[in-house]
């Protein structure tokens, strides 16, 4: 399967990217997405920070299956309002 | 009334949203673009959202605190963009019976606007900008700190 995976605020600056492509295998994870832009993009963020995953614009566990075609985005910590 | 958009705010008609005969109390909540953090001026901030999602969280937002404070009359709008010193980033306008539900529903929205909706901040200075995480602040006085320390918030939000 393969993504398409959207950047935003500080995870799009650092990866210089607002998408970047990603190619899982059937049945992958959210959690599969995000070591695999892990490993294309170390320095996204820190390897102790969960990096948290929207797919189809609502926040996803770690655990949760991918399907082809999900519209799936990387989310940085939140500051609207402020 | 839900807005997100990249032109100026008008706070009296998101508060005129709000009002009915049946309420007694109509509280709004400004945010404004502060002209300084941690002693360095800030010249500008800019927001950035992804639409969809802020758009379905702002909604979830008033949906929630419906049902949590008993109230109807719930208004929300948030600026995308840049956003200059002085100039409003949030408006929230909660109207009530009474006003304790009004005031504590209010100060609610913003605290869960700023917990789960998907908008960034970042604030522009004379030599440079940082993206922001809201509750860092207290820690902010050097970036790299910063953004490891919202990220850690950002794992216990998340979760």
């Amino acid at each position: 399967m393969q993504f398409d995976v959207r950047l935003f605020a500080l995870y799009r600056e650092r990866a210089g990217a607002s998408i970047v492509t990603i190619d899982l295998p059937e049945g992958a994870s959210a959690g599969d997405l995000t070591a695999a832009v892990r490993a294309d993009y170390p320095r996204l963020a820190p390897p102790e920070v969960r990096i948290v995953v929207a797919v189809n614009a609502e926040y996803a566990d770690d655990d949760q299956l991918l399907q082809p075609g999900d519209e799936v985005c990387l989310i940085p910590p939140v500051s609207g309002g402020c | 009334m839900i807005i997100l958009t990249d032109e100026p705010l008008d706070p009296v008609a998101v508060t005129d949203s709000v009002r009915r005969d049946g309420n007694g109390a109509v509280v709004t909540f400004l945010g404004t673009t502060r002209d300084n953090f941690g002693g360095k001026e800030v010249t500008r901030l800019e927001y950035e959202a992804y639409d969809v999602m802020a758009i379905k969280k702002l909604q979830e937002v008033r949906d929630t605190l419906r049902a949590d404070y008993g109230i109807e009359d719930i208004a929300i709008a948030h600026r995308t963009g840049r956003v200059d010193v002085g100039h409003i980033s949030l408006v929230v306008a909660v109207a009530s019976p009474h006003r304790v539900q009004a005031f504590e529903a209010c100060h609610e929205a913003v605290n869960r606007i700023k917990t789960i909706v998907p908008i960034w901040k970042k604030e522009w200075f004379a030599d440079g900008s940082r993206w922001v995480a809201c509750e860092d602040h207290e820690f902010a006085d050097e970036a790299e700190h910063a953004h490891a320390h919202a990220e850690r918030h950002a794992v216990a939000a998340g979760d």
